[in-house]
């Protein structure tokens, strides 16, 4: 097989890639075809089975998502097409052919010839996937060196063209930098550009923009469906996030623990989900454009080391029978071009799905009175040199918070969102006072008995709580769940058998069994470990809690349990919620007002209704248009931000987001920031531009609220 | 809820020499040495001071299974109590290490700020002295005897050792329990020794057993030199150091105590590496 | 970067001047003065007070440690109390013969010790990778009096001659004289401390081979030779440079040992001669001249490493 050439010149905006047939072999119809796959991993617990009995076939120029949550085993479906499994992996089964050829009888030369040739991968993480000491052109011209015989000059400027393709400005100057100089989102481009130097047929995509801003994100992905359509390339598409995989794919395949259980065209998958797993994780799913309370799937992943031989997802299915219980499926064509693995498929259940519930959660019941008050508050870093210092050398200060002001009302869920570097944990970790403000006031009201001003108090800490992001770092795994929850109510002064029973019946508040008292955190899953922290929250009785981002880490289908969890705790108790996140989506069922933050600074805030309705800050305009919708048929222009965030140990003067700012007014935003006015009812921006003017603005593919 | 199953925790013994194989050789040799030292002397035939100057610099026979020394002292038990001196004086000096360097690495990975700046700095100082300079220091200081030795070579240890308790606090001080402990109002001395501490002792016991061996070696390199322990002690750097005057004439006198020692310090060094290895592995 | 490179050589600084501190506390804290060494032990109360005057004895501490530091700087160094020449001149001497020892060292440990431990982390799985692990456990645990001792016994026992027993003979007295007493206390010297290197540079490599951009390489369709010349060994070594650094360190302890065993008239055996007789202007000296140079040697490296790694060289 001979790489194809790669002619033209660099953003000539024609074809950019002639492909070359391939030699001696006929590009049939199917390009990847998988039959039957079956991988597995040894361990010390036993056979992990990652894949079982996997069929899947991509064609030539066709994106092909496959969506799963963790463990499904995505990942290794993408590296045993590679061949390039762990060294405890091995696949004990089944065929991949590509264009006609079967992948597994390769030897590691012949192997090696296709990688980055034929079949190239994007990775997760570009930051480690980039060899640091290495300038990113070398990275590049790399893969011509290894396909071809092209000069050194010759290889640097076709990376240089390469460059610009993905849209990298003034590829010269970036092509010299080292990987830790660039930001993530141009990382990811260099890792993209790696993967289509050969014109490669099949480019396989692993989870490529998780961990990436959503606006990055958005552009990332604005990329690739622009590469597609002139490389014409076929895409594997692997991501958990099913907004991402409707927006790219034009089939998609489901996978769950180890077995696809749907695959179709990407319309009719998500119009029309047939397998229950598919149908629950829709249901599940927050959606931007329609308010409705979303329903979790009950259960866990299932045990790979330990499959049953009947289905797989029956313990957690809503719709089996007794078939279900005994037998496993097979992957049947319920219609055209739309497969699903169920016993059950032909039957209409589909219709119980699309009642979805268009209840909107039971949202705050805000009273007006505010409870958490802050003041032109500020958080300020400094790295520590004091020799430096003393040197008369400047330091930088990271402003991590800077001049924030606004007031939580009890009865209310408030949400804090923006990107990452934006403060909203800082702020949320100064709020609890785990950190001492630069500067500013924090005031908290109580609320029953009523109205004194505690905070800092003892009865303030009682008052007011925190859940965290990581289960895995939220509880001490030296310490049994049962010390875990007893300790607050030990500090709170209740005897033995007194903290036994609150205990107890914290877990029953979260839905846990009392026997996990016994256990250690090692042995809970991620969604159950959330709950343990909190109840542990909940053990003095507090009035308002700090939530810092405590579904992010988790699946998207134990996310809506523990959301559930957390508003009906909220209404049977009447509090008051600081919900940070990144999430939109989800912020917009659950919250009552929103506060929109950048670079440490407010730059809107108001009822979340108006805020999604009507964005007036051009940042959440952008934001709100970058966040990709869980419908194919539905496409969105995002708001385009040209670079990157600025760094915060360098903010740049006046208003924060004017260098990226797409409807700057001009010299009034680099001079200064603009306060927060009131442009509606409870509503605020901080932006210079006029009120006529925000008004009129608008985003576009404006999501309808039905 | 469904039944959860909870994950083995132990592995089967026979995987266990497979995947671990430093860890049983190591503790094998170990749990022979210690035996050996404790009740070697004990049973042993000859008295360790009894001299037939007439049998001097015997090898090995079946009378003196080792042979003799210089004064015609049985090399077997000699050697057996010297194994008692060395691991004294190696589980002595890390136990100190690690009684001064615990508490000081906390510390400092705990508060950070200037106080860290400031002890740091000197644990630096202190470490710009090779080990064994740092112990031949504090021996010129104190004069030369077995507990100065510990004192020197357990002094020694503690820079290194509060280096690696402080950076596992360091690491362990941003997990969101910590915060979570903060949050409550949680006393700083409760959160170093209750949240942080558990959790930092797996690499600690490990840096701290790998220790063990390189004391014992300092130990003996002191001893050697005629600054460590002191005659009549049986040691075994001191038993080495004795076996120059003869060695042409019998090698025994230096093979026994010489392979002794590395065996030992061969088996603390398994032992250790395995620990980390059988930890590494569960997390 | 400019403030970070004047912060740690103002740490230098720092450092060398509390470690002198240290040094003079250690070696004036026993009681037994420089005079009553002088004189003898009948000496009179007198006489001692008189000399203990005239050396300056009698004053304060600190300012007995400034002295100290002013003749430091200035050169004058003191006299050995019992070799009774200036301290200059002997550690001069000694600096060089202790140095040929180290340069041998460091060399085979460069030349051999990194390569080797490359070699071990390629061929992990394999009976080379295991040989050359097991070789290292035991040159680590083996200490280096025991490993002379040996090797006195093989190579210049009553049986094999080969080479002398210890001494030292100076380079104008011919080369193959000078060669013959190096090769054993250099070898001693070096074994242990190959293995260490070995070890560390094996576990660099491996952290490296794991890592996610090797991964990128292999799957960019290198073959193996390019993954490993051009995308491991650059990463997977900058370690070693600390590693060796930190070797240097135990070369310098190691140093006395070995040279007790060979009587090698080096820096060591200075110290140890020093102690064991009490003569403190001669041990201040001789340490501190070694800390010195293991305090430099470390900011040296930190440099290099700071220039060989593009994430801390370029902000």
């Amino acid at each position: 097989m001979v790489c194809a050439t790669w002619s033209g010149g660099a953003n000539d905006g024609g074809q950019l890639f002639a492909f070359q047939e391939s030699v001696g072999g006929t590009v049939n119809s199917t390009l990847l075809e998988i039959r039957n796959l079956s991988v597995h991993f040894e361990s010390r617990r036993g056979k992990v089975q990652a894949l079982r009995d996997l069929s899947l076939k991509i064609g030539p120029e066709e994106t092909l998502g496959i969506a799963g949550e963790s463990g499904s085993g995505k990942s290794t479906l993408a590296y045993a097409i590679m061949r390039y499994l762990s060294a405890n992996g091995r696949i004990t089964k089944g065929e991949i052919l590509f264009m006609g050829e079967s992948l597994l009888d390769k030897d590691q030369n012949e192997l090696r010839k296709i990688r980055g040739n034929r079949i190239a991968m994007v990775y997760q993480d570009p930051k480690s996937s980039l060899n640091p000491s290495k300038r990113i052109g070398h990275q590049i011209a790399e893969v011509f060196q290894i396909h071809q015989s092209f000069s050194r000059k010759e290889a640097w400027d076709r990376a240089l063209g390469l460059l610009s393709l993905v849209n990298i400005p003034d590829p010269a100057f970036h092509a010299e930098k080292y990987p830790h100089q660039l930001s993530g989102g141009m990382q990811q481009r260099v890792v993209i550009a790696m993967a289509l130097s050969c014109g490669p047929n099949l480019l396989i995509m692993d989870e490529p923009t998780t961990g990436l801003d959503v606006t990055t994100q958005a552009r990332i992905i604005e990329l690739i469906g622009d590469l597609k359509r002139r490389a014409k390339a076929s895409i594997l598409y692997i991501t958990h996030d099913l907004s991402v995989i409707a927006q790219v794919s034009d089939r998609v395949g489901i996978l769950y623990a180890g077995e696809l259980v749907e695959v179709g065209v990407a319309e009719q998958v998500f119009h029309s989900p047939i397998h229950p797993y598919t149908v629950g994780l829709l249901a599940a799913l927050p959606r931007i454009e329609v308010e409705k309370q979303f329903k979790p799937i009950r259960g866990k992943l299932p045990d790979l080391t330990n499959i049953p031989s009947n289905c797989i997802f029956s313990p957690r299915c809503d719709h089996g029978d007794e078939t279900c219980t005994n037998q496993s499926a097979q992957l049947q064509e319920v219609e055209e071009d739309h497969f699903v693995k169920c016993l059950r498929s032909k039957e209409a259940f589909t219709s119980q799905a699309s009642e979805a519930q268009s209840l909107p959660f039971r949202k705050g019941n805000p009273s007006g009175q505010p409870m958490l008050v802050t003041d032109h508050l500020k958080k300020y870093y400094s790295e520590t040199n004091y020799i430096g210092k003393w040197l008369g050398f400047p330091i930088p200060e990271v402003k991590a918070v800077d001049d924030v002001s606004f007031h939580i009302r009890q009865g209310e869920v408030f949400a804090l969102v923006g990107e990452s570097g934006c403060g909203k944990t800082t702020l949320g970790r100064v709020i609890t006072r785990l950190l001492k403000p630069t500067a500013g006031k924090v005031s908290f009201y109580k609320r029953r008995p009523s109205g004194q001003e505690i905070f800092g108090t003892d009865e303030f800490r009682r008052s007011v709580q925190i859940v965290f992001q990581h289960p895995d770092s939220s509880l001490n795994p030296m310490k049994k769940i049962g010390t875990i929850i007893e300790r607050p109510l030990k500090l709170l002064g209740f005897s033995r058998p007194e903290r036994s029973k609150n205990a107890r019946e914290l877990l029953e508040l979260v839905k846990l069994d009392p026997a996990y008292l016994e256990r250690y955190p090692k042995h809970l899953s991620g969604g159950e470990k959330q709950r343990v922290a909190i109840a542990r929250a909940f053990a003095s009785d507090p009035e308002f809690i700090v939530f810092d981002e405590p579904v992010s880490a988790l699946d998207v289908s134990i996310q809506a349990s523990i959301i559930t969890l957390l508003m009906e705790l909220r209404a049977s108790r009447d509090l008051s919620f600081l919900f940070i996140s990144h999430d939109l989506s989800l912020v917009r069922h659950i919250a009552d007002r929103i506060g929109v933050m950048y670079l440490g600074k407010l730059c809107e805030l108001g009822p979340v209704g108006k805020i999604f309705q009507h964005p007036y800050h051009p940042y959440t305009r952008a934001l709100l248009s970058s966040i990709p919708v869980p419908d194919p048929s539905i496409s969105r222009e995002a708001i385009r931000l040209e670079g990157s965030v600025p760094s915060p140990r360098n903010p740049p003067l006046g208003c924060c987001f004017h260098t990226r700012c797409p409807d700057k007014l001009g010299q009034i935003c680099e001079e200064t920031s603009s306060p927060l006015i009131l442009v509606d009812e409870d509503h605020w921006v901080a932006c210079h531009i006029s009120l006529e003017e925000l008004q009129k603005a608008t985003i576009s593919g404006r999501i309808e609220i039905k | 809820m469904s039944e959860r199953k909870f994950p083995p925790s132990v592995t089967k013994s026979h995987y266990l020499f497979i995947q671990n194989p430093a860890l049983v050789i190591g503790s094998s040799i170990l749990a022979f040495i210690i035996l050996v030292s404790l009740v070697g002397p004990v049973i042993s035939r000859h008295a360790t001071t009894e001299q037939h100057i007439l049998k001097r610099l015997q090898g090995p026979s079946l009378t003196y299974l080792f042979g003799t020394d210089q004064y015609g002292r049985d090399l077997l038990s000699r050697t057996l109590l010297g194994g008692r001196t060395s691991l004294i004086l190696g589980l002595g000096a890390v136990a100190l290490g690690l009684v001064l360097g615990i508490p000081i690495g906390l510390i400092t990975g705990y508060f950070k700020g200037r106080t860290d700046e400031i002890v740091m700095r000197f644990m630096d100082i202190l470490l710009s002295f090779p080990s064994l300079l740092m112990a031949l220091l504090i021996i010129t200081a104190l004069g030369a005897s077995l507990s100065h030795a510990i004192l020197a070579i357990g002094i020694a240890n503690c820079p290194g050792i509060a280096r690696i308790v402080r950076s596992a606090t360091l690491s362990v001080r941003n997990e969101e329990f910590v915060f979570a402990a903060e949050a409550r109002g949680e006393s700083h001395f409760y959160i170093m020794a209750s949240e942080i501490f558990p959790n930092i002792l797996p690499p600690t016991i490990i840096e701290g057993t790998i220790r063990i061996g390189f004391a014992m070696l300092i130990g003996a390199s002191l001893s050697f030199l005629g600054l460590g322990v002191q005659p009549p002690h049986a040691d075994w750097g001191l038993m080495i150091r004795d076996s120059r005057e003869y060695l042409f004439l019998s090698p025994w006198p230096l093979i026994c105590p010489g392979i002794a020692l590395a065996v030992t310090i061969i088996g603390f060094n398994l032992f250790g590496d395995g620990l980390r290895d059988m930890v590494g592995g569960s997390e | 970067m400019a403030p970070y490179i004047l912060n740690r050589v103002l740490s230098i600084f720092f450092v060398l001047i509390a470690v002198s501190f240290i040094i003079f506390f250690a070696t004036h804290i026993l009681p037994g003065s420089a005079a009553s060494l002088i004189l003898g032990e009948h000496a009179t109360k007198e006489s001692l007070r008189t000399l203990e005057h005239e050396m300056g004895l009698d004053k304060p501490f600190y300012v007995q440690y400034l002295n100290w530091v002013k003749g430091i700087v200035s050169g004058h160094w003191g006299d050995s109390l019992v070799m009774k020449q200036p301290v200059v001149s002997i550690i001069k001497l000694r600096v060089k013969n202790s140095a040929f020892l180290a340069v041998f060292s460091l060399a085979t440990l460069v030349l051999i010790g990194i390569p080797l431990g490359t070699l071990a982390a390629l061929r992990q799985k394999g009976k080379l990778g295991l040989a050359i692990m097991t070789g290292s456990y035991i040159g680590i645990s083996i200490p280096e009096f025991v490993t002379g001792i040996l090797l006195v016994l093989l190579f210049a026992g009553p049986w094999t001659h080969l080479l002398p027993t210890g001494g030292y003979r100076e380079f104008s007295q011919g080369i193959s004289a000078w060669l013959k007493h190096l090769i054993l206390p250099s070898a001693t010297l070096t074994l242990i401390l190959l293995a260490h290197v070995v070890r560390q540079t094996r576990s660099g490599v491996i952290e490296v081979l794991k890592s996610n951009y090797v991964r990128t390489a292999r799957l960019k369709g290198a073959n193996e030779s390019r993954v490993i010349l051009r995308h491991t060994l650059r990463n997977g070594l900058l370690p070693t440079i600390t590693v060796l650094a930190m070797d240097l360190g135990y070369l310098m302890g190691s140093i006395v040992i070995v040279e007790e065993v060979f009587a090698y008239p080096g820096m060591g055996r200075l110290i140890i001669y020093a102690i064991t007789n009490r003569d403190i202007p001669l041990l201040e000296m001789a340490v501190l001249i070694i800390a010195a140079i293991y305090t430099v040697s470390n900011f040296i490296a930190d440099m290099l490493y700071m220039y060989l790694d593009p994430r801390i060289r370029y902000r």
